[in-house]
């Protein structure tokens, strides 16, 4: 392939209920991509689709560029490792890793070998003889990846690989998934609906909503400038679609003064935190200011976070002792400010 | 920033294990049970038990060890656990790939080949042996061919006894089976697919092993059926002492001669079936 390397160049589309899964999907040697999206976007599907269990409406997969579409699951040489990691639990962990060799035609004994080597390479030796019922979540998730990569894949798949795991465990195995994937040459694909584990463990996000792509790029720069109100979510930021006019950003009815200057459409980011509420108008010069109704008070971490919904929808976070100061209560009026240099505009 | 982390459905189904819905800690306070289902449920409860009861009240428990050591009980006996233990050999042969076709792929006439599956489990036996001599019969479609070529006679032979019941008793077989598979969660076959095996290694190494105690109660209850089989057998096989009576025809036969004897056989095919629900406990229960 001329100009860069791509080990994955898919388009995929599927009939989903209610909608139509179309993307394209590439990545590069080494790299690792998340599918991020919420629930029912398509992520799955296009996973399953990828790994040859479910069909592909149109398209195709190409693998360092050999399409392999219309192979059947077990001759794609792709990776998976399943959500809740589908150990068979008749067999042992080395038993496990050595199926995937076992089923490529390797002798018995030299797939032994092979899954033992696995099974150190993710500090498992030790448990080569138990069974998956005896291993713990991190456990059983290494000993999948170690069963995915023994067959050695050109294309690794990971489905949701973190969301069996308690909060606890989490943490940890998410820094050793990252330090292997790491050491994998192939192309990697995972997906998740937790943003903490795609901007950790991605080179680059792709985010799905309703079957395509809403938004996609390095990690940083997707939490840095939201397309869509699903993203601003996930990276906990206010966003806002207006027309730009210099420094100043028309959205429906209102204007907001911003640090940048641009002209026609574009979105505002600002943090929640960069809100600030008060009971009567205040002095001072905030450029970004109006009164605003409260829709709703809640925790959120250590903080609170104020939800207003008119003039516009804004999620405000306050200290604890704020709120006790402000006194606020569902449906009464504040008001709100926000610096220009506080928000963010970038073309939409 | 929002966490979309949902709880997430972690709990899965044990493969393999009907769900068994344990007793609650705290048992809910209700109101009576109505006297209009108590009343018939204890009758019905009492007609399953009592015949079982006669028979043990009426056996002659002095000479019951002298009786069962003659010749021609054990001979019975042996027949009918030598046969049934055949027909659930040829069963789980041609079964369990009949149940893994009817679980696993999809094929035009599916549902007329389930349908055609359950029939010998409702069709009287005593048919079901008039259909058997008609096809592997001296005369039939396929033992008139059977006897000229290989020159092998089935009716009336202990072969034939075996043919009867595998009949009989395949549908339990098939479909125990079937539901076994169905539960079974799929996606490990998934899992074994995209680590290169084929559907034949997937079957062997996966499938099989998972679903193996529901093929273990499958056999069982198919055995069982194969061991009671009488009309079926009479018909196809007769009713020959050595080589075609089993224990059920047996009891028929000494009922009009020695009931004494017919209380004595009952009693042994009794405590095989009691051994055999033992056996299955909670497993035959829960999965319908």
């Amino acid at each position: 392939m001329g100009g860069h390397v791509v080990s994955l160049d898919a388009r995929i589309t599927a009939e989903l209920p209610g909608f139509r899964l179309d993307l394209a999907l590439s990545a590069a040697p080494g790299e690792v991509v998340a599918l991020l999206g919420p629930n029912g976007a398509g992520k799955t599907t296009t996973l399953r689709t990828l790994a040859g269990l479910g069909p592909l409406a149109a398209g195709h997969i190409r693998i360092d560029g050999a399409p392999v579409h219309h192979l059947p699951a077990e001759k794609r040489r792709i990776g998976v490792v399943f959500q809740d990691y589908l150990l068979f639990p008749h067999l042992t962990a080395l038993e496990n890793v050595a199926f995937g060799p076992r089923c490529q035609g390797v002798p018995k004994a030299r797939a032994r070998a092979l899954a033992m080597e696995w099974l150190e390479r993710v500090g498992l030796a030790g448990h080569a003889g138990a069974r998956p019922r005896a291993l713990s979540g991190g456990q059983a998730q290494r000993v999948a990846l170690a069963r995915a990569l023994a067959v050695e894949p050109r294309l690794l798949l990971l489905d949701e690989p973190l969301a069996a795991l308690d909060a606890h465990t989490r943490l940890e195995v998410r820094s050793g998934l990252r330090h292997r994937l790491s050491a994998f040459d192939g192309a990697t694909v995972l997906v998740t609906h937790d943003p903490l584990d795609a901007m950790t463990l991605a080179d680059r996000l792709v985010v799905i909503e309703r079957g395509r792509v809403a938004q996609e790029g390095p990690p940083a720069e997707v939490a840095r400038h939201p397309r869509t109100d699903y993203v601003a979510r996930l990276v906990g930021l206010n966003l806002y679609r207006g027309e730009a006019d210099g420094h100043e950003v028309r959205l429906n009815g209102v204007r907001l003064h911003v640090g940048a200057a641009h002209r026609g459409p574009v979105f505002v980011a600002f943090s929640p935190a960069a809100v600030a509420l008060y009971r009567s108008r205040p002095d001072g010069t905030p450029r970004n200011l109006w009164r605003a109704r409260i829709a709703g008070v809640e925790r959120h971490g250590d903080n609170v976070r104020v939800r207003l919904d008119d003039p516009f929808p804004v999620s405000a976070d306050i200290t604890q002792a704020a709120l006790a100061d402000l006194a606020l209560a569902p449906g009464q009026h504040v008001w709100a400010a926000v610096k220009a240099t506080e928000t963010t505009a970038y073309p939409a | 920033m929002t966490s979309p982390s949902a709880p997430r459905d972690a709990v899965r189904r044990d493969p393999g294990r009907p769900g068994r819905t344990g007793p609650g800690r705290g048992a809910v306070v209700r109101g009576r049970v109505p006297w209009a289902l108590a009343v018939p449920a204890v009758i019905g409860l009492a007609f399953l038990v009592l015949p079982l009861a006669g028979l043990l009240v009426r056996a002659p428990w002095a000479t019951l060890g002298e009786r069962l050591a003659r010749p021609a009980v054990l001979e019975a006996l042996r027949l009918s656990l030598v046969s049934a233990t055949a027909a659930t050999v040829i069963c789980l042969v041609f079964g369990v790939p009949l149940a893994w076709l009817l679980a696993r792929v999809d094929f035009r006439g599916k549902r007329v080949a389930r349908a055609l599956v359950t029939v010998p489990l409702v069709l009287p036996p005593v048919v079901g042996g008039v259909a058997l001599l008609l096809v592997f019969g001296r005369r039939g479609l396929l033992g008139q061919w059977l006897e000229s070529g290989p020159g092998v006679t089935l009716p009336f032979t202990t072969a034939g006894v075996v043919l009867a019941e595998a009949f009989v008793a395949m549908p339990f077989l098939v479909i125990s089976v079937e539901g076994a598979l169905r539960g079974a969660d799929t996606r490990f076959e998934d899992a074994a697919a995209t680590l290169g095996a084929s559907r034949w290694t997937v079957f062997r190494r996966i499938t099989l092993p998972l679903v193996a105690p529901g093929i273990a109660a499958g056999a069982v209850l198919c055995w069982a059926r194969a061991l009671g089989e009488f009309g079926a057998t009479i018909t196809f096989a007769g009713n020959f002492p050595g080589t075609t009576q089993t224990m059920p025809l047996a009891v028929y036969e000494a009922l009009e001669t020695d009931p004494e004897a017919a209380i004595v056989l009952s009693l042994v095919l009794l405590a095989v079936s009691v051994v055999v629900l033992a056996g299955l406990r909670d497993r035959w229960v829960g999965t319908s």
